[in-house]
């Protein structure tokens, strides 16, 4: 490793940052709109809704049609494959109205999780075989972002080494192979919140996490600038029996990503996971009010957290469209005031910012 | 690693962290006067002084007799070991002279280098054994931050693999362990300067080195907010036959810090290397002047950079001391002000300067 031997040229590093910096431009976050036909299945089931190619186009149009109001809240748009190639009622590419809004378009480029024998139950993911090919083909197509997740899993034995080496090292491969295509990889460890471990186990595994991935990164020789971290927030597991305030929740996240992402990656766009849409700003709001020094853009990449509300008011019918694309601008406009730190929050929540952080010492 | 084990409590945590936040307080920087008695006949020799312990004591007492000018401007002072039990002429230790005036005290607890057997002349440090005896016993003298080098260079084979993965171990474990004692590790992983490499050849291998630095530390456990780091500037090889700006030199280094460094460490204090006294105050006015966000507090630690004209003043005659101490305190002062970004050296307009630095893309 003594030699360098320049894995981008100056034109390409300026590309890929400015394409980040775009993405989580102040106010903005990432709609993540790429749920696979399996993860579809389980949502329109949810609402009563078969899942065709057609009701899956449908239910994205709802999304895409939303007018100018999201357009200084969403910086970027995360689409599965088919999506990419589908099109409006108008026979506008989605791809298309996306971009003339000057919203970014992303692709999720997985190919999902595979066992890791002699492992407890633990993943990585697949999807490297060809990988530069469908990226150039995605840029021609009208991607400048990808998505790539990993998942994680907290209970006795877990995360073993291996899977955090393993994952690791995946999202780098990945990350590497994005950025020599001119795609801006959004890198996803996602450590999940089920069990009953507590927050500060939480912020422990993501912090050994993330070490392991910035390390990789490293060794891959990943331009930092050019990415964007999708994590976790930390948070206790769902069966975890004590409660933490928004404030906690913040605290430890922010810390764990203070001891852990570098200061030259862009921004850190964090995913909902099982959160609810209200729980998710909350928390995005505290994690921006949050008394520690943040070098990066802390914003979102939601996907439930900003759908579930549109869904379930669409729930199939032609009818209900106009209410649903309301329901997802109405998510889109209260995490985009999270993400600068302004959400006043539900009717639980008084003053924004005039919260007790409490010391960072117990973290 | 899936269960946290906590190393410290948070009472210990607050303490580590207020120490080292009070070293690099805004202003404030480092005097290394931790010469070892073979690197102190180095410095005596050539200005006609015999090494004895008595003129020793007599060099450092005149720059820890400086007035309240350097109250400002330095923030810790580190310690050979022999030093931390010697006294002024009227009987003061002198640990209690520099702590009485609000400067915290440190001690240098490294044995100096060993050879890596099968590598091409690199090294690693020793001093493990018993270290954490020493520290408690330097705790209760009056320490509370310490400072173990190591050493790196580059040249067609090195630094190898071994002597990085090496050497951050001995780093993480010396972290470690002086935490435990209620001390400040100062992590110095120094990448020598000899040699004719450029400048982008010294931030490729300082962003590898502290790449695994970090990782080391995170694998260790160590509290990042309650540690310093002391790195090398990135700076070409002393036979480059390239020369750089001290913007460009700027640059690389917080490029480098920037892609490795997490928000958590609370300082960067550089060491000046084989850097002039005035070259080092430039450098490092020019690096708090560049325009990238830097979330650490970035200063100094500086031997030779603070002592050399003071040295060259005294010459070893009681006549010459006040002369000497004299141009230590110059020296602290313009080094505070270049913490600042506020020093202005009689070569250039200090305003001018900024319009200098690159398109960061080019690093």
């Amino acid at each position: 490793m003594t030699h360098q031997f320049p894995t981008l040229s100056e034109a390409q590093k300026r590309e890929l940052h400015e394409t980040a910096l775009r993405i989580v431009s102040p106010g903005k976050g990432i709609l993540a709109a790429d749920e696979s036909v399996g993860s579809m299945a389980k949502r329109l089931a949810q609402v009563g809704v078969e899942n065709t190619e057609e009701n899956r186009r449908q239910f994205r149009q709802i999304l895409f049609s939303a007018d100018d109001r999201i357009n200084s809240c969403i910086g970027g748009v995360i689409f599965f494959h088919e999506t990419l190639y589908q099109h409006s009622d108008n026979g506008v590419a989605f791809v298309k109205m996306i971009r003339d809004r000057g919203i970014l378009v992303g692709v999720k480029v997985d190919k999902g999780v595979v066992p890791l024998a002699g492992t407890c139950g633990e993943t990585t993911t697949q999807g490297l075989d060809g990988l530069a090919e469908r990226c150039a083909q995605y840029k021609k197509d009208g991607a400048v972002f990808a998505k790539w997740r990993c998942v994680l899993k907290i209970s006795d034995s877990n995360p073993s080494k291996l899977a955090i080496a393993e994952n690791a090292n995946t999202l780098a491969r990945y990350s590497s192979i994005c950025q020599q295509n001119g795609i801006v990889p959004v890198i996803e460890p996602e450590i999940l919140p089920d069990g009953d471990h507590d927050l500060k186990r939480c912020q422990y595994v993501t912090e050994k996490v993330l070490a392991a991935v910035y390390k990789a990164m490293s060794d891959h020789h990943v331009y930092l600038e050019g990415t964007l971290l999708k994590p976790n927030m930390v948070t206790p597991g769902h069966s975890c029996p004590t409660k933490y305030s928004p404030e906690e929740v913040a605290m430890a996240s922010v810390s764990a990503m203070r001891r852990t992402v570098p200061p030259a990656v862009p921004g850190i766009c964090f995913l909902s996971g099982g959160q609810s849409e209200e729980e998710a700003s909350i928390h995005l709001n505290a994690i921006n009010n949050c008394p520690l020094a943040k070098p990066w853009v802390l914003t979102f990449s939601f996907g439930r957290a900003l759908q579930a509300s549109a869904l379930r008011a669409w729930r199939g019918h032609k009818e209900n469209e106009k209410t649903a694309t309301e329901q997802f601008i109405k998510r889109a406009e209260v995490n985009s005031l999270a993400c600068l730190g302004k959400y006043s929050g539900g009717d639980n929540h008084g003053e924004a910012g005039h919260r007790i952080f409490g010391s960072c010492h117990a973290y | 690693m899936t269960h946290q084990y906590p190393a410290l409590t948070t009472e210990q945590k607050k303490e580590l962290q207020d120490i080292a936040q009070r070293i690099v307080a805004p202003g404030k920087g480092i005097l290394a006067a931790d010469e070892s008695t073979g690197s102190m006949a180095k410095r005596l020799n050539p200005i006609g002084v015999e090494n004895t312990e008595e003129n020793r004591r007599r060099y450092r007492q005149l720059l820890f007799t400086a007035d309240q000018r350097i109250d400002s401007c330095i923030g810790g002072v580190i310690f050979f070991h022999e030093t931390l039990y010697q006294k002024t002429d009227d009987g003061t230790p002198f640990a209690k002279l520099i702590k009485d005036r609000g400067i915290v005290v440190g001690i240098k607890v490294d044995k100096g280098v060993v050879p890596l057997a099968g590598t091409n002349g690199e090294t690693t440090t020793q001093g493990l054994d018993g270290l954490s005896e020493r520290c408690a016993q330097y705790k209760k003298d009056g320490a509370d931050f310490a400072k173990w080098r190591s050493v790196l260079k580059i040249s067609e084979t090195t630094p190898s693999q071994l002597a990085i993965m090496e050497n951050a171990n001995v780093l993480a474990r010396y972290a470690s362990i002086c935490q435990q004692n209620g001390i400040v590790p100062i992590v110095e992983p120094e990448i020598l300067p000899d040699g004719d490499h450029d400048l982008k050849r010294c931030q490729y291998v300082t962003e590898k080195v502290l790449a695994a630095v970090y990782k080391a530390l995170s694998d260790h456990h160590v509290y990042l907010e309650g540690t310093l780091l002391k790195p090398n500037m990135v700076t070409p090889g002393h036979s480059c036959p390239t020369k750089f700006s001290s913007e460009e030199i700027a640059m690389a280094t917080v490029t480098a810090l920037r892609r490795t460094v997490p928000p958590a460490v609370t300082g960067v204090t550089f060491l000046s290397g084989g850097q002039s006294e005035e070259e080092a105050s430039v450098n490092l006015n020019s690096i708090n002047t560049c325009p990238q966000t830097k979330p650490w507090a970035l200063t100094f630690s500086y031997g030779r950079a603070l002592q050399a004209s003071a040295l060259n003043a005294w010459k070893g005659e009681l006549n010459n001391e006040k002369a000497a101490t004299e141009e230590f305190i110059k020296r602290a002062q313009a080094n505070g002000l270049a913490a600042l970004g506020k020093y202005e050296s009689s070569g250039n307009a200090g305003a001018a300067a900024k319009s200098l630095y690159v398109a960061n893309h080019a690093y």
